[in-house]
C-alpha cells in the first residue's frame, strides 16, 4: 500500500515533504555515521546548529556529510533570547545555508526549556525577513496563536524535556495544539523511543524530529529506520481514523438501547 | 538513605537524595562515597555517569587550548608556581608577540582559547585583557579567560570584546585554608572572590566555569561546597552555561602542597559523583593529568578537554627556547592532532568549533 496515496503531504513553507520524519545531528560519534543515519531515515530535513559549522571551512565540515536534496534546517542552538537568535539565522543565511531556520531560543541550562515570549518576538522578525521559520516551543495554545501571527511555518511542541528520552510528558497540551492550530504541528524534544514516535503520528502530530535517542544509540542507522517506520505506522493509524480508547468496556448503545427493544 | 557506618555497596543506597533538597547531596553522603573502596560500588557509579554523560552530552568532547599571556601577579599564593613571592622570570606578551602565540595555536585547527594571566591588576589591567580578546577574535570562535577577578562593569566590556567564557576558581572553600594559602593581595579576599560567579553572570556573560584546587583543603566539605554554589548560580543565573573543573593540586619544582591528595579512584568518583549530581554542566578535564587517566575518564562525564597545552608565557613560539617556570608540570603532553587521533579511535567526535560568535551586545 502507497501512504502517499493515503494522505494529503505536508506542506511546510513552500516546499511539500512525504517524509514527516525530521532527523537531529547533534551528539553523533562521528560524521560517517551521521550519513549513514540520515540515508536510514528517509529524511528529508535534518537540523544542524549554526554555532558548530565551520563556516571558515578549516575543519571536517558536518555540511559535507549531509546530501544536497536535504533541506537544512539551520538552528539557533546557543540563542539565549531573540536578538542573539536572529543574528544567528541572519548568519547562517549570509554564510549562504538558506532560509530555514528553527528557532531556539533558551535561556535555562539545566531543563533547556524554550522561552516562548523571546521565541515569538524572533518568529515575527525572522518571518518578515522571508525566513521559513520553525519555532521550538512549550505547548502552551495562547504560544502556537501567537507564533501564527508572527508567521510561523509551523510550530514545534517539546514532548518532553530536551535529550530527556521520555517521550510525550506534553501529550494533552500537544493535542490541543493540534486541534486548534492549523500549521502543522511537528512534534520536538524528548522522544526517546520509535513507539513513542509513533504514538505522536497516531494522535495526529504532522510530523516528529529526534536527535539523541538515535544518536546516541549503539546502532543509529538502524534506530532510525525503526524511528522511520514508527512516524509511517502511526501516521497510518491516525489516518486509519483508530477507536478511541475506553476507560472501561461499554455496552454499544447503553443509552439508547431500549428504543430498540 | 543510608545511616550509621554501614559501608552500602550499591550507589542506589548513597545516591538516594529524596530526602534531600532535590538532587543535592549531605556532606555525609559524599564522605560515603569517597571512602567506598568497593569495587563493584565504584564500577556502578561509574555505569551511571557514563549513561547521563552520553545522554546529554552524546559522544562529543569540546577541545581548547590555554594560553598564558602573562606571569605577573600581585598575589602570594602559597602553592602556585606564579606567586608574587617566587623569584621567576616574569613577563608578559606584547600585541604581536600575542599574536604571533595565537597563529601557533590557531595552525593547530583549535578554535576555542583560554586566556591566561597571574592575577595582577597593575600588569594586566582590563585594557591589556581586552586588546588580547580584541586579538584573539581574529584566530578563535570561543573566548574565555582565567584571569583576576573583576566587577561587573569590567566583565561587561570583556563582554562586549567578544568574551564568551570566565573561569573562575574559589581554589577552597574553606575560610581558614583558603586565609592560610593566600597570604597576601588581592586574592586573599575571601568574599570578593566567593562572589566572582554572580558578577560574571551579571555582565551577561555566556559560559562559566567554577572549580575547586582539589587537595588544598578539605575535600568532601571543598565538593559540597562548590556543588551548592554551582546550584545556587543554576537557580539564579539559569541562563548561564556552567561547568565544573575540579584540578589536583600539583608538586611545583618537586615541592608538593597538597594537604589532603586525592588518589585517582577518589578522583574518578568526584568525576563521576558530579555528573550525576550535574547530568547537564559541563566537565572540563586540564593537562595536569596524564594521559592515561584522561582517556579513561571521557566517555564518565567529561566534556571539555585542553590540547597541546603550554602553561609558560609565549611558550607555543616566542619564549619556547627560554627556560621558564610554568604555572605547574603538565602531565600529558600530546598535540592537538595526538588528542584529536585518540578521541576518534575511542570513537568521540571532537568538537573544534563549539560557538559560533555573535556580535555580543547588552541584554535588553
Amino acid at each position: 500500500m502507497n501512504i502517499n496515496k493515503q494522505d494529503t503531504p505536508l506542506k511546510i513553507g513552500d516546499r511539500v515533504l512525504t517524509s514527516r520524519f525530521f532527523l537531529g545531528t547533534g551528539k553523533f560519534k562521528n560524521k560517517e555515521e551521521l550519513r549513514e543515519t540520515i540515508q536510514a531515515s528517509g529524511t528529508e530535513i535534518v537540523t544542524v546548529a549554526l554555532r558548530r559549522i565551520d563556516l571558515e571551512r578549516h575543519e571536517e565540515n558536518i555540511l559535507e556529510y549531509i546530501p544536497e536534496d536535504i533541506i537544512l534546517l539551520t538552528n539557533t542552538s546557543g540563542a539565549r533570547n531573540a536578538q542573539e537568535a536572529i543574528r544567528i539565522a541572519r548568519l547562517a543565511r549570509e554564510a549562504g545555508h538558506g532560509n530555514w531556520v528553527k528557532i531556539e531560543v533558551i535561556n535555562d541550562s539545566k531543563y533547556l526549556l524554550p522561552d516562548n515570549t523571546e521565541t515569538i518576538k524572533a518568529t515575527e522578525i525572522l518571518s518578515k525577513e522571508g525566513f521559513i521559520v520553525m519555532p521550538y516551543m512549550h505547548p502552551d495554545l495562547y504560544a502556537a496563536r501567537a507564533l501564527v501571527d508572527a508567521g510561523a511555518s509551523c510550530v514545534m511542541p517539546l514532548g518532553s524535556l530536551i535529550g530527556s528520552n521520555q517521550g510525550l510528558k506534553a501529550k494533552e497540551f500537544i493535542k490541543i495544539l493540534i486541534k486548534e492550530i492549523d500549521l502543522p504541528v511537528v512534534v520536538d524534544a524528548g522522544i526517546g523511543a520509535p513507539s513513542q514516535a509513533a504514538e505522536a503520528m497516531e494522535m495526529g502530530a504532522d510530523a516528529v524530529l529526534v536527535n539523541t535517542a538515535i544518536a546516541t544509540a549503539d546502532q543509529p542507522a538502524l534506530v532510525a529506520h525503526a524511528f522511520s517506520l514508527a512516524v509511517k505506522a502511526g501516521r497510518l493509524a491516525y489516518l486509519s481514523n483508530l477507536p478511541t480508547e475506553k476507560e472501561s468496556a461499554e455496552a454499544s448503545s447503553p443509552l439508547t438501547g431500549f428504543l430498540y427493544k | 538513605m543510608v545511616s550509621g557506618n554501614q559501608n552500602p555497596n550499591t550507589t542506589n543506597q548513597i545516591l538516594d537524595t529524596s530526602n534531600q533538597i532535590p538532587n543535592m547531596f549531605s556532606l555525609n553522603q559524599i564522605k560515603q562515597t569517597l571512602e567506598n573502596n568497593d569495587r563493584a560500588f565504584l564500577e556502578d557509579l561509574a555505569r551511571q555517569a557514563a549513561s547521563l554523560t552520553k545522554q546529554y552530552f552524546g559522544r562529543t568532547i569540546s577541545l581548547y587550548t590555554p594560553l598564558y599571556l602573562s606571569n605577573y601577579c600581585s598575589s602570594h599564593c602559597t602553592y602556585c608556581g606564579f606567586n608574587s613571592h617566587n623569584r621567576i622570570h616574569r613577563m608578559k606578551l606584547t600585541p604581536d608577540e600575542m599574536h604571533h602565540e595565537m597563529q601557533c595555536v590557531a595552525k593547530t585547527g583549535i578554535k576555542n582559547i583560554l586566556l591566561l594571566t597571574g592575577e595582577s591588576y597593575k600588569a594586566t589591567p582590563l585594557s591589556y585583557l581586552t586588546e588580547a580578546v580584541e586579538i584573539a577574535k581574529k584566530y578563535f570562535t570561543g573566548i574565555s579567560l582565567e584571569v583576576h577577578p573583576m566587577e561587573v562593569r569590567e566583565y561587561q566590556q570583556l563582554y562586549l570584546a567578544g568574551v564568551d567564557g570566565i573561569t573562575i576558581y574559589q581554589e577552597t572553600y574553606d575560610r581558614n585554608k583558603y586565609k592560610e594559602v593566600h597570604l597576601s593581595g588581592e586574592k586573599s579576599d575571601y568574599n570578593f572572590r566567593v562572589k566572582t560567579p554572580e558578577r560574571i553572570a551579571e555582565a551577561g556573560i555566556r559560559q562559566i566555569s567554577m572549580g575547586i584546587l582539589l587537595g588544598l583543603g578539605p575535600v568532601a566539605e571543598d565538593l559540597l561546597a562548590l556543588f551548592q554554589h554551582v546550584r545556587w548560580m543554576e537557580k539564579n543565573y539559569p541562563g548561564v552555561e556552567h561547568s565544573i573543573s575540579f584540578p589536583r593540586l600539583r608538586k611545583i619544582k618537586g615541592k608538593d602542597f597538597a594537604a589532603c591528595p586525592v588518589d585517582d579512584k577518589t578522583f574518578i568518583k568526584i568525576l563521576c559523583l558530579t555528573r550525576i549530581l550535574f547530568p547537564r554542566v559541563g566537565i572540563n578535564l586540564s593537562t595536569r593529568e596524564n594521559a592515561y587517566l584522561r582517556d579513561h575518564a571521557l566517555g564518565l562525564g567529561v566534556t571539555r578537554i585542553s590540547a597541546g597545552s603550554n602553561t609558560s608565557v609565549g611558550g607555543y613560539d616566542t619564549q619556547k627556547l627560554v627556560p621558564q617556570d610554568p604555572q605547574f608540570d603538565i602531565e600529558d603532553s600530546r598535540s592537538v592532532k595526538e588528542i584529536i587521533h585518540v578521541l576518534k579511535q575511542k570513537n568521540f567526535d571532537p568538537v573544534l568549533t563549539d560557538w559560533r560568535p555573535i556580535e555580543n551586545s547588552v541584554v535588553l
